[in-house]
């Protein structure tokens, strides 16, 4: 039974590590702008879709590549399609709203989504969209448990992303005029920050995460669709609050433990419950996890103590 | 706590769009509740009547609603281009109201209302099992006769009401018929069992693991998932610690392929079956070239040595440009089953015609259709397919003589 365990932890890495690189976008936005970006969810579906799009179209117009690098080129297209997608939401959706009251903008990211959602729709129809199968499907023996190349590919590429985010936010001049927006935007302005350009980016790095983020998800799931980014926008929302919104440090943690969570809960749930609940039940656990934050510790795990702003 | 309060605010207005995330119904072809009732019956006078058809047309499964619609589209198409049929002395028109569901049963039941209050006189669908069984009771008060084309649950005709039909084996025969064939043809002693907890996927699954365990098969695991899912990662973690020959999934082609998937990538050996849900081209285009060796099972003979097959899937291609996904055929002759019965009642008048259809005997496309006392079809053949080399192939044809 101890492979099966490996196997459902690692099951709950994969998907963690994607969670955790969305949650990095979220809590990227709330950080230095207290604004939930329910869009973001959405900019993980496009680059998704984008990604499906441009390999079909290679693969349509007879390029003879191997499927990592047939990959590797829908990823460069999608990436820069999902920057630009989360810098036009901000100037056009958000910027106007900046001084406006919070629930404003957090009603025009909902909006947005929807927007997106349907765009999506009319562009690439109601349909499932399968990932086309140009990856290799051998399976490799971890201690038992069974994991493709992708798959090892996804974890240490989301743990690249997220140190290369680390250092940009800790090392960098950008990354300074963050941490500086964060802490006070009027301030930081005046100490000749361009707090614009610090938002703006901030929504396009976060996009691009998200962008890779959606690849993954299309490429070990094997299909991608419209409506995919709600669903996963809302998990790495929970992972965001459950590690502390607005703490970087703990989207990521929250990620990973919301996976891992989500991967014992429907794989064990059964067998505990003597069949009570049964594995459908899966989803409900990034929604007890997130009630149970709320109500034990509203600032998540990583997160601190934050006195009322006025 | 500034945080906590803005967090629970964000989630209560989620809540609202997850509501308002549903896409409002696709009516291209519907026409607003008010318009003028054109032809109540046709001893009115009017030469338009309206006939309903409902299935998912968006989400998911929309290939196949709009594969169902397409069947009914054609067959109206037919009638109202001859000028349309002879009922009553009259040469009647049908007009196609065709509702989304979303393969949703709240929704379904909100169609079915639309339906009443639009007076149509027939209904066609609904596609799932899920959607079909909570509308007929509203057809059933409205007197208005419902064929579905596609519903395969036993609950569906077992209600007792006098308007439920459906032209297609139902479940229980199904499900039968894949449990004997897992077990006696495909040596399968143990099995796992997963379903997506729908009346369609719920009911098949309860079938299969009854006949499977009659004829001696151990059911090592039951798992379940949604409608909604792609991540089957974790229950078939869970399947494969139990080490089954084969897995049976109750559910439809949008969760079957990537189950198929990514029971590959997990390395289960295991054969992979599935009923009608599964038995689509939508199948084999999701699950690409990890679809082979499926095995999955659709009542009716395969389209191709249906009577009137060859015939029909060329006029459909050409018609819609599209291959037949599944339950097209049987959409078309549930349409003409309706109205051969308006025809010999002489009436579009759903409580003059309603006990013609029950009496029905018509050779369609999909075969010889007669119901029994429930409203389900006589001709009870199921056909048992795999996918070789990127096509569907048939292993075998149970019972229902080929007429």
């Amino acid at each position: 039974m101890v492979d099966i365990f490996i196997q459902q932890l690692l099951n709950g890495l994969i998907v963690g590590s994607i969670y955790a690189l969305i949650a990095l976008g979220y809590t990227m936005v709330y950080g230095i702008m207290q604004l939930i970006n329910f869009a973001h969810g959405e900019i993980v579906m496009i680059g998704a879709m984008v990604t499906i799009t441009c390999i079909n179209v290679l693969l349509d117009a007879g390029v003879q590549l191997p499927g990592p690098l047939l990959l590797l080129a829908g990823l460069a297209m999608a990436i820069p399609v999902s920057m630009l997608l989360g810098f036009t939401i901000e100037r056009v959706a958000y910027r106007p709203l900046r001084r406006a009251p919070r629930l404003a903008p957090l009603i025009t990211a909902i909006g947005v989504s929807i927007v997106l959602q349907q765009a999506a729709m009319l562009i690439w129809g109601r349909n499932y969209r399968p990932f086309p199968s140009i990856l290799p499907t051998e399976v490799h023996d971890f201690f038992g448990a069974a994991i493709t190349d992708l798959q090892i590919a996804i974890i240490i590429l989301a743990f690249v992303l997220m140190g290369g985010l680390f250092f940009l936010i800790e090392k960098t001049r950008l990354g300074r005029a963050m941490r500086a927006t964060s802490q006070n935007p009027d301030v930081a302005g005046l100490m000749g920050v361009n707090i614009n350009t610090v938002i703006s980016m901030t929504f396009v790095i976060g996009s691009a995460l998200g962008a890779v983020a959606g690849v993954m998800v299309a490429a070990n799931y094997d299909q991608a669709h419209a409506y995919m980014g709600f669903m996963i926008g809302l998990k790495a929302f929970t992972a965001a609050v459950l590690g502390g919104i607005g703490n970087l440090w703990g989207a990521v943690i929250g990620g990973i433990l919301l996976g891992i969570i989500e991967s014992l809960g429907a794989g064990y749930l059964g067998d505990l419950t003597g069949g009570f609940l049964g594995s459908h039940y899966k989803d409900i656990f990034a929604f007890v996890v997130l009630i149970a934050v709320l109500i034990f510790r509203p600032s998540g795990l990583m997160g601190e103590r934050v006195a009322e702003r006025a | 706590m500034s945080i906590a309060r803005y967090s629970m605010i964000a989630a209560a207005v989620l809540a609202l769009t997850a509501c308002g995330k549903q896409q409002p119904a696709d009516q291209s072809t519907a026409s607003s509740p008010a318009s003028t009732p054109a032809a109540e019956s046709s001893n009115g006078g009017g030469d338009t009547v309206k006939l309903g058809h409902a299935a998912p047309l968006t989400g998911n499964i929309a290939h196949l609603g709009k594969d169902n619609e397409y069947g009914v589209q054609m067959a109206i198409d037919e009638i109202n281009a001859a000028g349309g049929a002879d009922i009553g002395g009259k040469k009647i028109k049908f007009e196609l109201v065709s509702e989304d569901d979303q393969a949703d049963p709240k929704t379904a039941t909100t169609v079915a209302q639309r339906f009443v209050d639009q007076k149509v006189v027939g209904v066609v669908g609904h596609l799932n099992s899920g959607t079909t069984i909570p509308a007929s009771k509203l057809y059933s008060d409205a007197g208005i006769p419902q064929v579905s084309p596609s519903a395969t649950a036993v609950a569906y005709t077992a209600q007792g009401f006098k308007t439920a039909f459906r032209v297609m084996a139902n479940d229980a025969q199904q499900g039968k018929v894949l449990g004997e064939y897992a077990v006696q043809k495909l040596g399968a002693k143990k099995v796992a069992i997963v379903d997506d907890r729908t009346a369609y996927g719920q009911g098949l699954a309860d079938e299969f693991e009854k006949a499977a365990k009659a004829v001696g098969a151990e059911i090592v695991k039951r798992e379940f998932t949604t409608n909604q899912e792609t991540d089957f990662n974790a229950i078939l973690t869970s399947i494969k610690g139990a080490k089954p020959d084969l897995i049976f999934y109750g559910g439809m082609d949008a969760q079957a392929a990537p189950l198929k998937k990514q029971a590959k990538k997990l390395g289960i050996a295991a054969k992979v079956m599935g009923g009608d849900g599964t038995q689509t081209p939508e199948f084999i285009k999701l699950a690409g070239p990890d679809s082979e060796g499926q095995i999955s099972s659709s009542p009716g003979q395969a389209k191709e040595d249906m009577p009137g097959g060859k015939e029909f899937l060329s006029k459909f291609k050409a018609k819609f440009g599209t291959e037949v996904q599944l339950y097209a055929p049987y959409c078309y002759d549930a349409v003409k089953v309706l109205v051969e019965a308006m025809k010999k009642a002489g009436s579009t008048d759903p409580a003059k015609y309603l006990p013609e259809l029950a009496k029905t005997d018509y050779q369609g496309v999909t075969g010889k259709i007669n119901f029994d006392e429930k409203g389900d079809v006589k001709n009870g053949a199921i056909t048992i397919y795999t996918v070789k080399g990127g096509k569907w192939q048939v292993l075998e044809v149970v019972g229902g003589a080929a007429q």
